[in-house]
């Protein structure tokens, strides 16, 4: 029993020092001298492209209706949600979903309120426009969900559908290595390319 | 077509891990991989032992006891003076009590199950010195165990069967480390972040937004998360976050990662017991549950969920609520069979968002006791306690004395495989009796209706089964939800382990029966009918009035909504 309980001290100590310190800073090191982009955020000038943001005006394409999103905390659509201020207004916060489960009422209104907020701006609403993501920050739509908002941005910049059409066709990725995962577009990526087209 | 070349890969991956990761450990626990003794000596020395001393079945469940719990102590100390270590960017105060030695209780059972969200709780210190530490010790203790019931079989007539600092060492040193290394370099390349920098603020020009992100060494613990089928990850939304699991590319490594040591371990398995056939029967039986579970797990999330068809929305892509688009649903799906089948409890979605049948997929592959393929170890142990009882059904059939590779399986080893297939439907199923009897635990569900009381059947089975996966509606982080689901964690974790060290034991002690025409064979396509069968009378029956309230209904009850 005193044996097992000494070697158990020498062990949990050794295994603290190696495989939590050693490792975490060994690979802390290879990571920030190998990927300094990507060990640190993927942050570029306007934001990390890793992470949603929201993008509330029609002159841009908006990304899912996250915590993040457009809608965060909107009393006025009555939609749940904000409850992760990280995102949006810059304080301590974390990733969460709705959590509402395929019989929810609740997810019921909130779906529909999202529906008529998007009627509103003249968009159709593809699936991925009206539900949240699990992280509650994602960063992607589809080519489709831009598409959508084409009519939208259009109006709003004056820049024609076809040259949003191009934007959105350069600025798809295919699913990596053609099958792993699916097709996307960085909405943070996208509306630089706009903001470029728009000069 | 990208679904279909996703498993296709993912089979040919799996199948070069099964035979060379498989025949690997089993040189590594025959003491015949040398390349790191530079470092494995040192520790023995330290520990005063060394891989010649070998231990009984007694002593070697007396140090895995020792170890576990001055484990949990380590880390519920860590996690209650957090606020006074360095390495607190973010300035986190000590964890509560109720709530770190549910952590604790969490991360040595291999559980990692979370009833705190990663970014706004744990600092640096605990992320690293806490919680990843764990992930390395407690799947080699997982892996430990299977491998002296592997002996058990492999053995004749040993009194001993091994010793467990040696067998823990050298699965840390010899299979985690390097394994989650090389991930973890993957990850951080294609994004998952790793920095000990805290956290960063930017202001979008273009619309005006300022963001502060929370960051943090984050790629490296996802490695060893998914590779020791740990789960816990460092944000509150786990593997659906960008920041740790950024691409379709880690997607895919990450499955596979935590189905690689699980399913390898059956060709270990056979390896060590000299009958590659026996661990390939084993391996048929997962492989087959797992198959099924994953056609129609990821065929629910491919329909519309039903509250947001009903608010007018037909999707063409599937259930994409708490999806993320860059996995879509059916990867989702898989991914979310491969974690709760493996008990590795990682989400790479919001599964209580799933649809009700996609949420009984997930649910139904904890309930059947985490076998198919299970986690690293605790898959291979509990399995071959099925295959023991299987044996046992299939001689009382023919009417002779059951045998195992050999061994004669009698009374002793029947009670206690009895009692190792037990206690997790019978845990799992009382504290999800006293949750909904107890106004305490009715507090926790943020669902109404059927799939509130799923939510609290998901959280406990998840627990009962170090599985770690939830249904996040559930608020977890209430005195009762820490203290049931630790004693769920710790019961469902050792309570199984020592019946089977007892097994190991009692089977190294027997001699061989030389093999005769009356033997039930146990390597063909009979015996793994039967295992499967005896899986899925243990898991799948026990819980069925269970699942009946929950999913069932919720499946049922056409356009209601609660």
């Amino acid at each position: 029993m005193l044996a097992h309980l000494r070697r158990s001290l020498v062990m949990a100590v050794f295994c603290l020092v190696f495989f939590g310190f050693v490792y975490a800073f060994a690979g802390t090191g290879v990571a920030q001298v190998l990927f300094p982009f990507h060990a640190n955020g993927s942050v570029t000038k306007n934001g990390s492209l890793l992470i949603g943001q929201n993008w509330s005006s029609p002159k841009w394409f908006h990304g899912r209706p996250d915590d993040a999103g457009p809608y965060a905390a909107n009393a006025k659509n009555n939609v749940a949600g904000g409850d992760n201020p990280l995102v949006a207004n810059g304080s301590h916060g974390e990733s969460a979903a709705t959590n509402l489960g395929p019989r929810s009422k609740l997810l019921e209104t909130n779906t529909k309120a999202l529906v008529a907020y998007w009627h509103n701006l003249g968009v159709k609403p593809t699936i991925d426009l009206v539900t949240t993501s699990g992280s509650g920050y994602d960063p992607d739509i589809s080519a489709l969900d831009a598409t959508v908002q084409i009519p939208m941005v259009a109006k709003a910049t004056g820049i024609s559908p076809a040259h949003l059409r191009t934007l959105i066709a350069q600025q798809t990725h295919p699913a990596q290595w053609g099958f792993m995962g699916s097709s996307f577009i960085d909405v943070l990526q996208l509306n630089e390319g706009l903001a470029k087209l728009e000069k | 077509m990208g679904f279909f070349l996703t498993i296709l890969t993912l089979v040919v991956a799996l199948g070069l891990a099964w035979r060379y990761l498989g025949s690997y450990m089993a040189a590594v626990f025959d003491g015949r991989v040398h390349f790191l003794g530079f470092i494995e000596r040192p520790i023995y020395r330290m520990l005063g032992t060394s891989p010649e001393q070998e231990q009984t079945w007694k002593r070697y469940a007396g140090a895995l006891v020792v170890f576990s719990a001055v484990s949990i102590a380590f880390t519920y100390v860590i996690l209650r003076i957090q606020g006074s270590l360095p390495l607190n960017p973010q300035h986190q105060g000590n964890v509560g009590s109720a709530l770190s030695f549910n952590t604790a209780s969490s991360f040595v059972t291999n559980t990692n199950w979370q009833n705190y969200g990663g970014e706004t709780t744990m600092s640096y210190f605990s992320q690293i010195g806490a919680l990843t530490v764990q992930q390395f010790v407690s799947p080699a203790v997982g892996i430990a165990v299977a491998i002296t019931m592997v002996r058990g079989f492999a053995r004749r007539n040993s009194p001993t069967i091994g010793n467990f600092w040696v067998d823990i060492t050298r699965c840390m040193f010899y299979i985690l480390l390097p394994i989650a290394f090389i991930a973890g370099i993957i990850f951080v390349g294609e994004g998952a972040v790793e920095t000990l920098a805290g956290t960063i603020t930017f202001h979008d020009a273009l619309n005006g937004v300022v963001q502060t992100i929370p960051r943090g060494p984050i790629g490296f613990m996802e490695a060893i998360k998914q590779l020791g089928t740990n789960g816990g990850g460092f944000l509150d939304q786990n593997s659906s976050t960008t920041f740790e699991n950024p691409t379709g590319l880690t997607n895919w490594l990450s499955i596979f990662l935590l189905l690689s040591i699980p399913f390898a371990l059956t060709y270990t398995f056979g390896k060590m017991v000299g009958s590659i056939r026996h661990g390939a029967a084993l391996l048929a039986a997962m492989v087959l549950l797992f198959g099924i579970w994953v056609g129609f797990t990821s065929n629910a999330e491919h329909q519309n969920n039903p509250a947001v068809a009903a608010a007018g929305v037909h999707s063409t892509v599937g259930n994409m609520e708490g999806k993320e688009v860059r996995f879509g649903d059916t990867t989702t799906a898989l991914f979310g069979v491969s974690s709760t089948m493996t008990s590795t409890g990682s989400a790479d979605g919001a599964y209580d968002s799933f649809t009700p049948v996609g949420g009984l997929g997930l649910l139904s592959g904890m309930m059947l006791g985490e076998v198919t393929p299970g986690g690293t170890g605790s898959g291979l142990y509990t399995m071959l306690v099925y295959a023991i009882i299987a044996v046992f059904i299939g001689g009382l059939m023919i009417g002779r004395t059951p045998e195992y590779l050999g061994k004669k399986i009698q009374a002793k080893e029947i009670k206690l495989a009895g009692l190792a297939a037990l206690v997790m439907p019978i845990t799992v199923l009382i504290v999800t009796a006293l949750a909904v009897s107890l106004a305490a635990g009715r507090l926790g569900p943020e669902n109404l209706g059927p799939h509130g009381f799923t939510e609290i059947l998901y959280g406990l089975t998840s627990q009962g089964n170090n599985n770690g996966s939830a249904f996040g509606g559930l608020s977890g982080n209430s005195p009762f939800y820490n203290v049931i689901g630790a004693i769920d964690m710790l019961l469902g974790r050792f309570a199984i382990m020592i019946p089977c060290l007892a097994l190991g034991g009692s089977l190294a002690a027997k001699n061989v029966v030389p093999e005769s025409l009356g033997t039930f064979r146990t390597d063909n396509g009979m015996f793994v009918g039967l295992v499967i069968g005896v899986i899925l009378i243990i898991g799948g029956l026990t819980f069925f009035p269970a699942i009946s309230l929950g999913p069932i209904v919720e499946q049922l009850s056409h356009l209601r909504f609660f």
